[in-house]
């Protein structure tokens, strides 16, 4: 990491937590370079571009790295002690608690003798972005670190068969001390071979991890490290980050889509008490003053002139507007030659269209982040899912060198994808860059929901399938519009997100493209394409399904608010259409959903989490809707969907069980049953948290959730206008249905040989469709619009009736 | 501004602070406490609880001179690490959490009313939480680790 990382620098700008973190590590990192008794394990920067996926400019922004600059990963000290170095954030999926378990299991260490350091650009690896909660194996960090780990042992390992003059195939090791198999008489500890000498290797790509039958701390539910503290309130949050002559910012944002500042009249706050300053830049105006309350009273006192907004296009008609908009870029995902010819010789053909609208992550901390600003250097203590590129960014939006920007993650509130951690980050960096003193941002509710986060996207999908005399789909076809503007900002687009924006940045720009170019080979990472079809691009097959006659077309079209990566992007709002038609079709063929999806299915493991879960949920073989309910009062019904999350990477089925009440429309899941298969179970606690977290967000996002505006701005601003699911709401006053916390089952399939996958976004990728499945069952009454609000169940019914 | 005098976690305060600033600023930025947390400032989604005489209170929107002279309970109050109160241990035993950000209002409000109600029942306990917003969806865990601590007093 170079001379930018001297330990003076690096504990005078650490927070106590920080600090006590290194402190217990027993050394700063330069103190660990320079001094002696120390093993590393490390690898170039330019393997890491070349075989992990890291982007080129993750590599680049290292500056000054040239192939042969070793990034540490892990360093065993003369005392056994183990520190791990990690790029992979914790945002409260257990992220943290894996990746020591990864580490002790490869080393054969307890976990108690391992720290963990997070994510600090001036000390741990650049690895790019962490995202999707456990959704991704890299995140996970099993070919890094776990390799990083399988290089260390065997290291030891050679010097303790030198040191005890045995073959090194009779080793074996347990809480860091080796000794023959069957010998426990003869041993080495780890801190004994490395004594006084100082170890440094790079991470040896052919090093042979720990194959999952010999494990014994991964794959099992060890006890998350954090809680302890989280739980006595002990807890460093990012909000809780206090640095020495720290003052408050407070934001004040456009109060219209659009508007401009004209102007700021300083004046309007000037006798206000604690008042330091007020600072403009473009479109972005703050205040700083010596207290929070100060702060923010000083904001609600300041006058500042803006211009009219751009107006924003009407709620009511948004998704023909999507629909009709004139600029669009369009994109195959998949396209054989026959859809047309096989719609027109279909004996039945179905239609049906799905909308999903814009969602927030709402996070319910609001976000936060300390900036330190002096002169040429920064240092920035924020949430952020992403270190290094907010590193860059936040220099570009400084105008200072990226070498001389230090950030620091300290975890905030559950993000779910792109929250407002990276525009807060600007916003400390702004005002404290102009008022020379360490600066904490906290954003009010409001700016947090209207001009803090990017949202998910809205979708219109249409869906078309054709189904031959037997009642088999031949031809499936998908057409959908969905709308976008920013991003993650990256490493260089910082005006991807709200702040990065308002100063003058660009967020990146979506190119037209009105003719789609024919796909030359098959992908689904947003599960664009239905699970039935064979997914044929060319001569490669790369779907779940047996329907060989598939068009996906999709169009993208500007949109008014900011988007962004929520939970499960497109993945969830294209699964929503394809499992809801598919049950459609299935009703109307009079098939049992189950079995018909079973039958259009050619993946083995996604049957067998449709089996699993139907067995699991005692799932009655017969059509939807059920024919025995009666059309008033509660009524209860089952419905089904399933998954393989991202083309790749997780498959999920769920069964939901629940009452709806065909007087007032209200909702009220009894059950879910999930089965869910990702290769090999690290942690099968972790996973059936995150499950358990996933399905109910899942269901707060398919009955409650949606942004909404009005002729010029955002109207859900706080937890009134946006309709979180409070758990639990049985006592609700309107609510007949007896709506109670869900039971929730989950069935894990491990699978200890196979490829690691993600979990942290698969159950929620199916939640809506199950639950407008079971609803359907329960009755006859689809309902095609998120959310499934009691209004919109209510209109189902009586347009049906 | 104007000195307010405050028992937290059984220690004696003075404050010297603005009378109208909330409770939560006060026990988050003059006291350096970390569990209760600002999430919306509305008195909507329970991150900033407090035990304050005896019940559930959101510091946010709660203006620290109406409760001048209070005692008051933050998690910090309850237990330590190596000290765990039995509902901190609940909560740790059954592994109910994920962000771990609405723990402190979820936490509280279970013990303030156990503290009223040692017997409540579950759908009391569910009722209470009603307004206690966790956006991780934690709450099955969570809902266990409360049932837990209630029926290990009993």
């Amino acid at each position: 990491m170079g001379d930018r990382n001297t330990s003076v620098t690096v504990e005078s700008r650490m927070t106590p937590d920080a600090l006590s973190r290194l402190h217990q590590v027993g050394f700063s990192r330069r103190r660990f370079l320079q001094g002696s008794g120390v093993l590393i394990v490390a690898f170039t920067a330019a393997d890491m571009a070349d075989r992990f996926g890291v982007v080129p400019g993750g590599v680049l922004a290292q500056g000054g790295n040239t192939p042969q600059t070793l990034d540490s990963w892990i360093s065993i000290d003369a005392s056994g002690h183990v520190t791990v170095y990690t790029g992979r954030a914790e945002f409260g999926q257990g992220m943290s608690t894996v990746q020591t378990q990864l580490v002790a299991e490869e080393l054969s260490v307890p976990i108690s003798r391992i720290t963990l350091v997070q994510c600090d650009t001036a000390i741990t690896p650049d690895q790019g972005t962490s995202s999707g909660s456990q959704a991704h194996p890299v995140n996970f960090n099993h070919r890094n670190l776990g390799l990083a780990g399988a290089t260390a042992r065997e290291a030891l390992f050679e010097m303790a068969a030198t040191r005890l003059g045995v073959h090194i195939d009779r080793l074996t090791a347990a809480d860091g001390v080796i000794n023959p198999r069957g010998d426990a008489s003869t041993r080495v500890t780890y801190g004994e071979l490395i004594g006084g000498q100082r170890f440094s290797m790079t991470l040896k790509r052919e090093a042979r991890r720990k194959p999952p039958s010999s494990w014994t701390i991964l794959g099992t539910s060890v006890p998350r490290i954090d809680l302890p503290d989280l739980v006595t309130g002990r807890f460093e949050f990012v909000d809780n980050v206090r640095v020495p002559e720290m003052v408050h910012g407070r934001v004040v944002r456009p109060p219209v889509v659009g508007a401009k500042v004209v102007s700021v009249d300083d004046g309007s706050v000037s006798g206000l008490p604690g008042v330091l300053k007020v600072v403009v830049k473009n479109d972005f105006v703050g205040i700083v003053a010596e207290r929070p309350w100060q702060a923010m009273q000083a904001a609600n006192s300041l006058t500042v002139t803006w211009s009219q907004g751009t107006g924003l296009p009407s709620q009511r008609g948004f998704y023909d507007h999507l629909r009709n908009h004139p600029s669009r870029r369009s994109t195959y995902v998949v396209n054989s030659d026959d859809v047309d010819a096989k719609l027109s010789r279909a004996a039945t053909v179905l239609e049906a269209t799905y909308l999903y609208p814009y969602q927030m992550h709402g996070s319910i901390g609001s976000s936060c982040a300390v900036a330190d600003v002096r002169g040429t250097t920064a240092t920035i203590w924020s949430a952020t899912q992403a270190v290094y590129p907010l590193r860059d960014t936040t220099a570009m939006v400084l105008g200072l060198r990226p070498d001389n920007v230090r950030v620091i993650f300290v975890r905030g509130s559950g993000c779910y994808g792109l929250n407002g951690a990276d525009t807060v980050s600007y916003d400390a960096a702004l005002m404290s860059q102009s008022v020379g003193r360490p600066v904490r941002v906290q954003l009010s509710r409001e700016d947090e929901m209207a001009w803090g986060e990017n949202y998910g996207l809205p979708y219109v999908i249409d869906q078309r399938a054709g189904v031959d005399g037997s009642g088999n789909i031949i031809v499936w076809d998908v057409e959908s519009w969905s709308a976008t503007f920013g991003a993650r900002p990256g490493y260089d687009t910082p005006g991807n997100v709200v702040t990065g924006a308002l100063v003058g940045f660009q967020p990146a720009p979506l190119i037209p493209r009105v003719q789609a170019p024919e796909p030359t080979r098959f992908g689904n990472r947003g599960n664009a394409a239905p699970s039935y079809v064979t997914g044929r691009v060319r001569q490669t097959v790369g779907g779940t399904g047996n329907v060989a006659g598939q068009r996906v077309l999709q169009h993208v079209v500007p949109s008014p608010f900011f988007t962004g990566p929520l939970r499960s992007p497109r993945r969830l709002q294209n699964t929503f259409a394809h499992e809801s038609f598919m049950d459609e079709v299935a009703a109307s063929m009079q098939a049992d959903p189950v079995e018909y999806r079973l039958r259009h299915l050619a993946d083995t493991r996604l049957r067998e989490v449709v089996n699993e879960a139907a067995r699991a949920a005692n799932w009655e073989t017969r059509p939807s809707p059920r024919t025995d309910n009666p059309r008033t009062g509660v009524v209860t019904g089952r419905g089904i969907a399933c998954v393989l999350y991202e083309g790749n990477n997780g498959y999920v089925a769920l069964v939901a069980e629940l009452n709806v009440d065909q007087g007032t429309g209200d909702l009220a899941v009894t059950r879910f049953v999930v089965a869910l298969d990702v290769g090999p179970i690290s942690s099968p606690d972790g996973v059936k948290n995150q499950v358990e977290g996933g399905v109910l967000q899942g269901l707060s996002r398919a009955v409650g959730e949606e942004v909404t505006w009005d002729s010029e701005k955002i109207t859900s601003v706080d937890w009134a206008m946006y309709k979180s699911l409070f758990l639990p709401a049985w006592d609700h006053p309107r609510n007949a249905v007896g709506s109670q916390i869900p039971m929730i089952e989950t069935v894990l399939i491990n699978r200890p040989d196979a490829e690691a996958m993600g979990a942290g976004e698969t159950a929620i990728t199916i939640v809506a469709a199950a639950v407008g499945n079971a609803i359907f069952d329960a009755t006859g009454v689809r309902v095609r619009e998120v959310p499934f609000t009691p209004e919109r169940v209510r209109a189902a019914l009586s347009s049906l009736r | 501004m104007s000195d307010i005098t405050l028992t937290v976690n059984g220690q004696i305060h003075t404050v010297d602070v603005d009378p109208t600033t909330p409770l939560l600023y006060v026990l988050s930025d003059d006291l350096g406490l970390r569990g209760p947390k600002f999430g919306c400032g509305l008195g909507q989604c329970g991150s900033c609880i407090a035990i304050v005489n005896g019940r559930a209170e959101r510091t946010c929107v709660t203006s620290v001179s109406l409760v001048a002279g209070a005692t008051i309970t933050t998690l910090e109050g309850l237990g330590t690490p190596r000290e765990l109160h039995p509902l901190q241990r609940a909560f740790i035993d059954e592994q109910a959490a994920q962000c771990g950000f609405c723990l402190s209002g979820v936490i509280l409000t279970a013990k303030a009313l156990i503290d009223q109600n040692p017997k409540a029942t579950e759908s009391e306990i569910q009722r209470a939480l009603r307004n206690v917003l966790c956006r991780c969806f934690a709450q099955t865990r969570m809902l266990r680790a409360i049932k837990r601590y209630a029926e290990e007093r009993v």
